[in-house]
């Protein structure tokens, strides 16, 4: 059984005054003209690489991290290594109000955590969730807390199929298809 | 029970009951891959599956348009990985001569009217514009696809978008698609499967449905779907081995998740202004913006109509100098219409570099790059910051592009 907690420090990739960051598309997230590399432990070093303010993300971040955007994340291209780079750092998944289909897909694919959650605006732009705090969810209930501040998190559960995948560890692996 | 247009096609490949929101496994018809993507898929399929056959290689091919020919040797390995794996399976590989895959699926009928297609290119819904659910998934979807020629999705709901009016005579698809980005933004038709309706989408022909289908992914759309029918094909219909088939119609009581009505009556020529698509203008108040660069092509815009509209504006005139401006045919087919009809004739002396068809000019690739401080005119999708390079990119239509390019600075199209 993969691990229903994940507990871990983590990145709000918001504007000062504290907005979630919408529409981060992927050629922030993982540029263009990295697309030629195929080997995942390469491609850690270009997480964010092209979104201003988080050039430096592939050195802050540490194994476990999780990281909250703003809605349409992922937005653009189809690369899976928009995905991947965050694997590459050891992150353990990524909240959002939305995510853009194909990277939700890619995500859930890989076995990776992207957590749907309407409720992650309001506490970023209030302070009540901000880089540095340690949080823990429970990805089978959709629940869990900002240990730091003490305050509730919610989330929509992984669908049926989505859970699955993260069971067996990505979709090659997947028993029913 | 009725269904929507998206329902209708999913249904058909499909043994479970489909509606909206359920998640169901889908056949595939094809299955395909690109130079960005492809190698990926590749590296997957060996470490995943090693020696075990592809559901079927009629089914499975390579499109080659992103770095066409390759210009870095990691391209090159790249592309050459992946026709070593398609001589080996007995896949078709639409090599670096032969354009942008999304098109050459449509041109080749790979990609049919209530058909099902995927591919690693996030604008594969432009499939939508002949009435085939194209999607576009990354690199471990694709491997899965090629393995078992179906995947898992979540039907999406479908949303009523009826448009109001009629554009004017100087607006084109182009500035139909992006007004619709301004209007619909990226949470409108989010996640869902958008139905155009109404006299302006009804005129559109072949080439203007892909213009507005190709820009569903910037306003977040799984698809769009144009279920009027087709009263003028265009000169493009020649090329799409489709064409004439109608487009797949949605049951009369299917269920909408929204009905949106958007008024384009008088509609103007538009422009995406930095730094979104949906940053979106009249292009009378952009005028002035003084460009460095004008590029023409793209799965937006890189059919015959495109470039003939084009070189309409530039027959007769020069490229203003200082000025570059780049032009891409979409496919090998439109580049043989471009020199067949005089096109590439009028393109080159108006002082236009005309390159070989593919993705260059919107993706970095064969048709370069701009640098820091460029202002950059572009026919493309995308103008996020750092897509096209360091510039800054204003998306607008074909017309647009050409009459700025003479200009040097930003017109609407009928100043010049």
């Amino acid at each position: 059984m993969r691990s229903q907690i994940l507990r871990g420090r983590v990145w709000v990739l918001a504007w000062p005054d504290g907005r979630l960051i919408e529409d981060i598309d992927t050629d922030q997230i993982f540029h263009n003209s990295h697309l030629h590399i195929t080997e995942i432990s390469q491609m850690g070093a270009y997480a964010l690489g092209n979104l201003e303010g988080w050039k430096d993300f592939p050195q802050k971040a540490k194994p476990g991290d999780i990281l909250v955007a703003g809605r349409n994340f992922g937005a653009g291209s189809s690369r899976q290594q928009a995905v991947d780079c965050f694997v590459a750092l050891g992150v353990k998944g990524i909240m959002a109000p939305s995510f853009s289909a194909i990277y939700f897909r890619n995500a859930v694919n890989a076995g990776f955590p992207v957590l749907r959650s309407e409720g992650l605006e309001r506490p970023a732009a209030e302070g009540l969730l901000r880089s540095g705090d340690e949080i823990e969810i429970d990805l089978s209930s959709g629940r869990g807390r900002n240990v730091t501040r003490n305050e509730s998190i919610s989330f929509e559960p992984m669908s049926a199929i989505q859970a699955e995948i993260y069971e067996a560890g990505n979709v090659f692996r997947l028993k029913r298809s | 029970m009725a269904k929507t247009v998206i329902e209708k096609i999913i249904q058909a490949h499909s043994r479970e009951d489909v509606s909206a929101g359920r998640i169901v496994w889908m056949d595939l018809d094809v299955r395909s891959a690109r130079d960005f993507g492809g190698p990926n898929v590749v590296k997957n399929y060996e470490r995943e599956y090693g020696g075990a056959a592809l559901d079927d290689p009629a089914r499975t091919v390579f499109t080659f348009d992103l770095c066409a020919p390759a210009c870095t040797l990691k391209y090159a390995d790249n592309q050459q990985a992946c026709r070593v794996f398609a001589r080996k399976r007995g896949v078709r590989v639409y090599d670096v001569d032969q354009g942008i895959g999304s098109h050459v699926l449509m041109e080749e009928g790979l990609a049919r009217p209530g058909g099902t297609a995927v591919g690693t290119d996030s604008h594969m819904n432009i499939l939508g514009a002949i009435g085939c659910f194209g999607q576009g998934m990354g690199d471990i979807d694709i491997t899965f696809a090629f393995r078992m020629g179906k995947t898992w999705f979540e039907v999406p709901e479908s949303v009523n978008v009826v448009l109001k009016g009629n554009p004017s005579p100087r607006a084109t698809a182009k500035d139909l698609a992006l007004f619709l980005c301004l209007k619909l933004g990226t949470s409108k038709i989010a996640l869902r499967s958008a139905e155009f309706y109404g006299p302006a989408v009804r005129a559109l022909d072949l080439a203007g449905r892909i213009t507005l289908c190709s820009m569903i992914t910037e306003m977040a759309g799984i698809i769009g779907f144009i279920p009027e029918e087709i009263v003028n094909p265009g000169k493009s219909a020649a090329a799409f081995a489709s064409a004439g088939e109608p487009p797949v119609a949605a049951d009369p009581d299917a269920r909408y998740a929204d009905t949106i009505e958007v008024n384009v009556d008088g509609l103007e020529p538009q422009i995406a202004v930095p730094p979104s698509p949906n940053t979106v203008k009249p292009v009378s108040e952009a005028r002035g913006v003084r460009i460095d660069s004008g590029f023409i092509g793209s799965c937006t815009n890189g059919r015959i109509e495109d470039l003939a509209a084009a070189a309409a504006v530039l027959r007769g005139r020069k490229i203003r100098p200082g000025v570059m401006l780049k032009v891409v045919p979409a496919t090998r087919r439109v580049y043989e219409d471009i020199l067949s009809t005089g096109i590439l004739k009028t393109l080159f002396e108006s002082g236009a570099i005309v390159l070989n068809p593919g993705c260059g000019g919107c993706a970095e690739g064969h048709a370069g790059l701009t640098g820091k401080g460029e202002v950059e005119i572009s026919t493309g999708n995308r103008n996020f910051p750092g897509k096209q390079g360091k510039g800054s990119v204003y998306l607008a239509s074909p017309v647009t592009v050409a009459a700025s390019c003479v200009k040097g600075e930003i017109v609407s199209p009928g100043e010049i």
